[in-house]
């Protein structure tokens, strides 16, 4: 995101737009697959560089970093994180739970409306576009849809936002099954003492945490590596599909 | 066990769910999407086209040299994330190398649009195909329909003596001078808008419209007949005339041996 204001105020040309799409070094497109997605879903075919950017970018996710998209380059993170620390700090529990399976759902919706109207659906409303375009080209009131978020998993649900309802999340998901990055489990030297549960913003992805070694292999996976950073037996690592 | 009768409900239930949020969630982007006035920049697709195209990745604002593309912010009105500009703030300096253009990822905005080829095959950059908008001049508040001289928009129009004309005519009033007054030609007219940036009158008489609400559009039963460009209009229309009312079976003179003419 530095990366990005900076081009936009100094004119640095690293990276050029914002997370919908960007210039890399003023030659590599890179645009969010999703967007594009519901731009096809509308039976608009995006120019030659528009496809691409969205195709290595799916390409990296997909193949090896996952759903990393959500915890090390959305800009929602810092207000999410914020919210939790602050529900941790006032001791506030969820006033409402509900299926973490809304978000695909939404993703089902963003690209069935977009069918419909003509344009893509979600980028309409997405507090996420809001800000990263905010932080960039100015806010407006975006940031009555940044607090909303915060409020809601601050308020409402844990986590309520990314982990529940987001479809860019959803999206990330179902494409990031199959990559090769991800958190390995080795219950040899696991002390049971579930600091990584409790910090794990996608909880039933550690599943295998107590019973068996393995990689965390389902897709909700974020791959922030929280769970290896609060882990103190060395239990939680990063590893790979390939060995 | 979980029973069929509760699978069901809650299949239901998300689909009634998803229904009420869909519609909401669809009502609302109609009405974020149409906004009709709004300038976006040049080789933009018309309004429907570049809406579902665009990106709103604001490559084209970060490449606009005069800062005069802004990205639309939640509040400000208008199709959020999308491009647009305001000539009274800042006009479109019709860059010859259309940086704006350049940039943009998807074909919201089209070169093919901007894009002149010579007898060789070659194609150059044109800035002046743009159709950003058309200029309109309130006559009522122009200061040169009053009489007075000015000439600013005429000068300050990049396509000057084509785009914008000054015709003389005679005050009747004084008796001893003539108007000359500023006319926009419309097959020029790019719509950048330094004409409305310059305009000396306090809100500006003479402002850049989209094409689609500044122009009108006659049907194909009025042409100019003299106008071979105009019979044109001609070669689209179905051979077979449709009407909505049936026509009358009785010959035209038959009124006039009604009993009661």
């Amino acid at each position: 995101m530095t990366l990005f204001i900076a081009g936009s105020a100094y004119g640095w040309a690293i990276l050029k737009g914002n997370l919908s799409a960007a210039m890399l070094f003023g030659v590599i497109p890179l645009t969010d697959p999703f967007h594009v997605s519901q731009m096809l879903s509308s039976l608009v075919i995006p120019a030659s560089e528009a496809f691409i950017g969205a195709i290595i970018v799916f390409a990296f996710y997909a193949v090896i970093a996952g759903r990393a998209f959500c915890g090390w380059v959305c800009p929602m993170n810092i207000i999410t994180d914020a919210a939790n620390w602050l529900r941790k700090k006032l001791g506030i529990i969820d006033t409402a739970q509900f299926n973490r399976d809304v978000r695909y759902w939404v993703l089902v919706l963003s690209l069935g409306l977009s069918i419909i109207l003509g344009v893509a659906a979600f980028e309409w409303l997405s507090p996420i576009s809001m800000l990263h375009r905010g932080l960039i080209f100015g806010m407006g009131f975006g940031w009555i849809a940044v607090l909303s978020v915060f409020l809601f998993d601050l308020l409402i649900t844990r986590n309520g936002f990314c982990g529940h309802v987001c479809p860019l999340g959803g999206f990330y998901a179902l494409t990031g099954r199959f990559n090769i990055i991800k958190p390995k489990y080795i219950h040899e030297r696991c002390t049971a003492c579930m600091k990584c549960i409790e910090i794990c913003p996608e909880k039933q992805v550690l599943d295998t945490v107590g019973k068996k070694s393995g990689l965390v292999l389902s897709g909700e996976c974020i791959n922030c590596g929280r769970c290896i950073d609060v882990c103190d037996d060395k239990a939680m690592l990063f590893s790979s599909r390939l060995h | 066990m979980i029973e069929r009768r509760h699978v069901l409900i809650n299949t239901l239930r998300g689909f009634g769910l998803a229904a009420v949020g869909g519609a909401l969630w669809g009502g609302f982007v109609h009405r974020a999407k149409a906004a009709p006035l709004i300038l976006r920049p040049p080789g933009a697709l018309p309004e429907k086209a570049f809406l579902a195209k665009c990106i709103k990745c604001g490559i084209c604002v970060e490449d606009c040299p005069f800062d005069a593309l802004m990205l639309a912010k939640p509040g400000d009105q208008r199709p959020i994330g999308t491009p647009y500009f305001i000539p009274r703030k800042k006009p479109c300096y019709m860059c010859k190398d259309i940086p704006c253009m350049q940039g943009c990822p998807t074909g919201a905005l089209e070169k093919a649009l901007l894009t002149n080829s010579d007898q060789y095959g070659n194609e150059m950059l044109n800035i002046n195909r743009a159709k950003m908008g058309l200029a309109v001049i309130d006559r009522e508040t122009c200061i040169a329909y009053w009489g007075m001289q000015c000439d600013v928009c005429y000068r300050a129009c990049p396509l000057i003596d084509k785009a914008i004309e000054v015709e003389f005519t005679r005050n009747e009033r004084t008796g001893k001078h003539a108007y000359l007054a500023p006319v926009v030609k419309s097959e020029y007219c790019t719509g950048c808008g330094l004409c409305e940036h310059a305009c000396i009158t306090e809100k500006a008489s003479i402002f850049v419209l989209p094409r689609e609400i500044a122009k009108g559009r006659s049907n194909t039963r009025y042409l100019r007949g003299w106008d071979k460009e105009d019979e044109k209009r001609l070669e689209d229309v179905p051979k077979e005339t449709i009407t909505k009312t049936p026509k009358s079976e009785q010959s035209p003179t038959d009124y006039l041996n009604q009993d009661n003419f």
